[in-house]
């Protein structure tokens, strides 16, 4: 193509630095939904947003390096494998505490998320939350009453909410517009 | 649902660490001692069967974009009906029922602050019950990708 030599700047067009930022917001968004199955998956999602297959693995690699990946694998739902009772502990801890509670906590292998919310008064008193996926809610509850003992907590106020329920259960969408 | 030992231990190896590379089911099959097709035949089944939600990356949600965990409190007969208007708000992408006077837990993710703060706003604006936002303010332990305890499974 010829461009004029004089007269308005079209540069902005051919600028291939904004075009690969465009197609890497889509990879993003069709990341959210999962690798493809094919066997090439990185070049199917080449296909799909206009990137090189190099320019894909790269990407994603280095999204893996800056942390904005934190894990690529085999994301599992529990509850199919039958992790059927899944309970939210929520605990009122002194502020001063909850940092070195919550490390603690977490570091339990029964603990399988745990971190610290604001609470909201008066209707949620509660700054620290653990998640146990368990197989049976006795057994949760068996694993929940050694917590509380490893962990000095007999005297801090708590609740259980077990989930009886998955309305909906998915990757997160920060990009993709649904 | 009992799975077979090969998906048990494709699960075992693989919930992180998949190869990027050409052919990642190609390396993954040699890992395992199958063939490439098995391997992609038996991910597409598993996520067929609910077992697993996907292959594929978990984004940092701090580095992705904004996030936040929410509850409302639902009249109990009305629960159902209250999940559904959730689940069709822009950005949700976990809905829980739980026992607790707030009934239902859901997580909202939005490019941005400013939007996640509009979603929850006309939100509890259409459901015309008080919401719980509780932003994340320390990250203890926040990845599912926890070892499957094959025994101890029904």
């Amino acid at each position: 193509m010829n461009l004029p030599a004089t007269g308005p700047n079209y540069s902005y067009l051919f600028d291939t630095e904004s075009m690969s930022a465009w197609g890497l917001l889509r990879l993003r968004e069709q990341l959210e939904n999962g690798l493809p199955l094919t066997p090439r998956p990185y070049q199917t999602l080449a296909e799909r947003t206009g990137l090189s297959e190099q320019q894909v693995m790269n990407a994603v690699s280095q999204w893996q390096q800056q942390g904005l990946i934190k894990r690529l694998g085999l994301v599992v739902k529990h509850r199919t494998l039958g992790y059927r009772a899944n309970a939210m502990v929520v605990w009122n801890i002194p502020d001063d505490r909850v940092s070195t509670l919550g490390n603690a906590m977490a570091a339990d292998a029964c603990v399988t998320l745990c971190y610290q919310r604001p609470r909201r008064l008066p209707d949620w008193p509660y700054n620290l939350f653990c998640m146990i996926h368990g197989v049976s809610r006795e057994r949760v509850l068996n694993q929940l009453a050694g917590l509380i003992e490893q962990h000095e907590l007999s005297n801090v106020d708590h609740a259980i909410l077990f989930s009886n329920k998955a309305y909906l259960q998915r990757g997160g969408r920060y990009v993709s517009n649904c | 649902m009992r799975l077979d030992a090969a998906d048990r231990q494709m699960i075992d190896s693989y919930q992180r660490n998949l190869p990027v590379c050409e052919r990642p089911y190609e390396e993954m099959a040699r890992a395992l001692g199958l063939t490439e097709e098995e391997v992609i035949q038996r991910l597409s089944a598993l996520q067929e069967q609910q077992v697993l939600s996907r292959v594929g990356p978990v984004f940092e949600h701090s580095q992705a974009g904004a996030s936040l965990l929410a509850a409302v409190a639902a009249p109990e007969e009305q629960m159902d009906l209250v999940a559904a208007r959730i689940n069709r708000a822009p950005g949700v992408n976990h809905n829980y029922a739980r026992e607790h006077t707030y009934n239902l837990w859901f997580v909202m993710t939005a490019p941005d602050e400013d939007t996640l703060e509009e979603r929850l706003d006309e939100l509890e604006h259409q459901l015309k019950l008080p919401m719980l936002r509780l932003p994340m303010v320390e990250g203890y332990h926040i990845d599912l990708g926890f070892d499957i305890d094959w025994e101890a499974l029904p």
